[in-house]
């Protein structure tokens, strides 16, 4: 017996936090206590990217959209839905009082274009089979027994594929360069050590999808002549982790990996490596270290991984992006890869979009989109109706966008030019609440924190650069502090070991570029306009709006408020810690930052 | 699961994947949609529903998507269904049982001809040939 319906669960991390596993088991135990197990299959998915609205219940043929499924409301989807044909309404998604049942008709999916993401929020990621059903293997049938190394080389080549995690290098030549080096053994690498804050494209790649990653490095070890691969994966990522064990034990009884693959007398098998979280790692020469068992610290490039890496051997290493796309290109041809996208980065990029945005989650959309696209049409714009102010690319290593810039069509070089960076794919929405040097010296905190100390450009001077920032928030900034960061900025720029250093003053740069009237409201008048620095502001309660609930005084930590009932309140600036509490407290807008 | 070759994993793609197409439903372009309110179920929707999935899989048919929906309102001709196919009218059809579900998919689904006798409400009668019910 077929099944009539289908009811996908989101089993990403976001909706396994809020209890999508507990919706799965109840859609089970439903389904059997009302008699239609059999007739409906419940399949537990990878992210579908709608991470905002979690958890997510997807139920086909219908292609009915639930959002913010709770357990309990299981009993009702298949006693309404699935028994009596009629969608749960009040669980659809639903915008601007329009009820959007169908995946199809919501803005978040309509202007993206998923080949990474093809099976996210598809199939089950932990059966091998419904890979192989959408054509998973396909790519590695070609490798194996029709294509040539050259001719996978020129495939990627004509596809014009760019590595996706921030640097955008052509993937062929790396793969080209290993290919032709020399070694007794070669290895592969995947490059799973995402650190950006704010960013889960790989994580969601890997937990929806764990084949796609495991057959394109197969395709990459019979294209370099390689039989060994590693997966080098932080260790906070255990759904992720878990997935990719299963996938590679459900390949290796299945013949995909392991001793002569196919019956092919190919011989591949991969390795998981767990990083212990250092952001430093995501740096190739780095992780390649600790992969090795070293101190995971960046050496000088060249030599290059692709000709001498792991243990001094050839090495392709990518990031996981970059891997999924590989087997689409292989089976469609990448003459059909490198239509899609820009003529300067053919394809598309998965953004984790993040921050004051309405519809926060994961995108898939092809390049040349622009910001604005991204930001109002599949972001639904800012959340709670404020300004928008900037957008992150890059993480800790881009800058910012402002509104000026935000019909650039996205690509490598377009976000280069503007001062950011494509990076592996945060998007961190800024709306006019942020101060643009609170959140630069975020940034700054954090390579600080990170950087490995190797190179003293980046030890030295990212410290330097962040004890700037913190004069300047503090309300003791001079102006002379401006040019002494950007010389620090150039230095460590030129100087540094790594990639880490070289980009640690990028948000500066880029902020400074294009707020500098924020730095000298800082500087100057000693005032932060977003009121986020807590040392420039002063909350004040205003004499004719205060109507004396008390409510402010009875949650304020450190007793600073006083006054009677009825009676106008005053804060003791003294005693003021200014966490913004009484703000909040306020239902009268009675409370004032200065 | 013991090791494939080449053959046997085409085989397994193959066989699993008429069933994953019928999750993927950018791949459809008709539709039966069989009235499920309480009057449909009484009169045996279920079992229509049941014949439609089946005998569309037994034909490997995977453009079709069955899709239920509450009352149609014809409660007097039930179970009632509605089939949509590209290039022709949207058809409801009622007093629909096993024997007929096998029928519409014969003739209307594979052979694009509306089964006539068993056409109620729509289209119109004049479109159809002999007048329908």
């Amino acid at each position: 017996m077929a099944f009539r319906n289908y009811i996908l669960v989101c089993g990403g991390t976001a909706c396994e936090s809020s209890k999508s596993d507990d919706i799965y088991n109840a859609l089970i135990a439903e389904c059997k206590a009302q008699g239609v197990a059999d007739e409906v299959q419940i399949v537990k998915t990878g992210c579908f990217g709608f991470c905002e609205q979690g958890p997510i219940v997807k139920i086909l043929p219908e292609d009915s959209f639930y959002v913010q499924v709770k357990p309990e409301d299981v009993p009702e989807l298949i006693a309404e839905h699935i028994i009596k044909g009629r969608e749960v309404e009040r669980l659809l998604y639903v915008k601007e009082k329009k009820k959007h049942a169908k995946v199809e008709d919501i803005e978040f999916y309509q202007k993206q274009f998923r080949i990474v993401l093809r099976n996210c929020g598809f199939i089950d990621p932990e059966n091998i089979e419904e890979y192989i059903a959408r054509d998973g293997y396909i790519a590695l049938e070609k490798v194996l027994f029709e294509m040539t190394p050259d001719d996978v080389i020129n495939e990627l080549r004509t596809a014009g594929l760019r590595g996706r995690g921030g640097a955008g290098f052509p993937t062929w030549m790396k793969w080209n360069f290993t290919r032709q080096a020399s070694g007794d053994l070669k290895y592969i690498v995947v490059n799973a050590d995402e650190g950006d804050p704010g960013a889960y494209m790989d994580r969601s790649v890997l937990e929806g999808d764990p084949h796609s990653v495991l057959e394109a490095m197969v395709i990459a070890g019979r294209t370099v002549g390689s039989n060994q691969g590693f997966i080098y994966i932080r260790a906070e990522y255990p759904l992720a982790i878990r997935r990719l064990e299963i996938a590679m034990k459900q390949a290796r009884e299945m013949g995909l990996l392991g001793k002569n693959i196919l019956g092919s007398g190919f011989d591949f098998d991969i390795e998981i490596r767990l990083g212990a979280g250092a952001f430093v790692c995501g740096e190739e020469t780095a992780l390649l270290a600790s992969i090795e068992g070293r101190r995971g610290m960046p050496v000088p490039r060249p030599p290059f991984p692709a000709v001498k890496g792991l243990w001094g051997m050839p090495t392709v290493i990518n990031n996981v992006e970059t891997w999924a796309n590989i087997p689409v290109i292989i089976a469609k041809g990448g003459t059909w890869f490198n239509k899609i996208g820009t003529q300067d980065s053919p394809g598309t990029k998965v953004f984790a979009l993040t921050g004051k945005i309405r519809n926060s989650g994961l995108v898939e959309v092809p390049m040349g989109i622009t910001l604005r696209e991204i930001i109002y049409d599949i972001g639904g714009g800012i959340a709670h109706g404020k300004e928008f102010k900037a957008v992150q690319t890059g993480g800790p290593s881009g800058g910012v966008i402002t509104i000026e810039n935000l019909d650039t069509p996205i690509d490598f070089g377009s976000l280069t030019k503007l001062g950011s960076m494509m990076g592996s794919g945060g998007m961190i929405v800024m709306d006019e609440d942020d101060c643009i040097v609170d959140v630069t010296k975020f940034y700054l905190n954090f390579t600080v924190d990170e950087s490995c100390g190797k190179c003293s450009p980046c030890r030295i001077g990212g410290r330097s650069l962040a004890n700037l920032l913190e004069k300047i928030t503090k309300g003791n900034g001079e102006l002379a502090d401006l040019d002494q960061m950007l010389e620090i900025g150039q230095a460590m720029k030129k100087a540094s070991l790594c990639a880490l250093g070289q980009t640690a003053p990028n948000p500066i740069i880029s902020s400074l570029h294009y707020f500098r009237d924020e730095y000298l409201a800082h500087i100057v008048d000693k005032k932060c306009p977003a009121g986020k620095c807590k040392s420039l502001i002063s909350y004040y309660i205003l004499p004719d709006k205060c109507i004396g609930c008390t409510a402010c005084a009875r949650k304020c930590p450190t007793g600073a408020i006083t006054g009677e009932r009825r009676e106008v309140h005053v804060i003791d600036q003294a005693a003021c810690i200014k966490c913004g509490v009484c703000y909040e407290t306020c239902k009268f807008g009675a409370i004032e930052v200065r | 699961m013991a090791k494939m070759t080449l053959e046997e994993l085409r085989k397994l793609r193959d066989s699993r994947k008429s069933e994953i197409d019928r999750r993927d439903i950018n791949s459809k372009d008709s539709q039966i949609i069989v009235g499920m309110g309480t009057c449909g179920i009484a009169a045996g929707a279920k079992t229509v529903l049941d014949t439609f999935i089946e005998e569309l899989n037994d034909k490997q048919i995977t453009n079709v998507a069955v899709t239920q929906s509450g009352c149609m309102g014809l409660c007097y001709v039930e179970p009632t269904i509605e089939v949509i196919v590209p290039g022709m009218p949207p058809v409801i059809y009622g007093k629909v049982d096993a024997e007929v579900a096998k029928r519409i998919v014969h003739e209307h689904i594979m052979q694009k001809k509306m089964v006539s006798d068993h056409i109620f409400d729509r289209p119109s009668i004049d479109i159809i040939k002999d007048g329908g019910k």
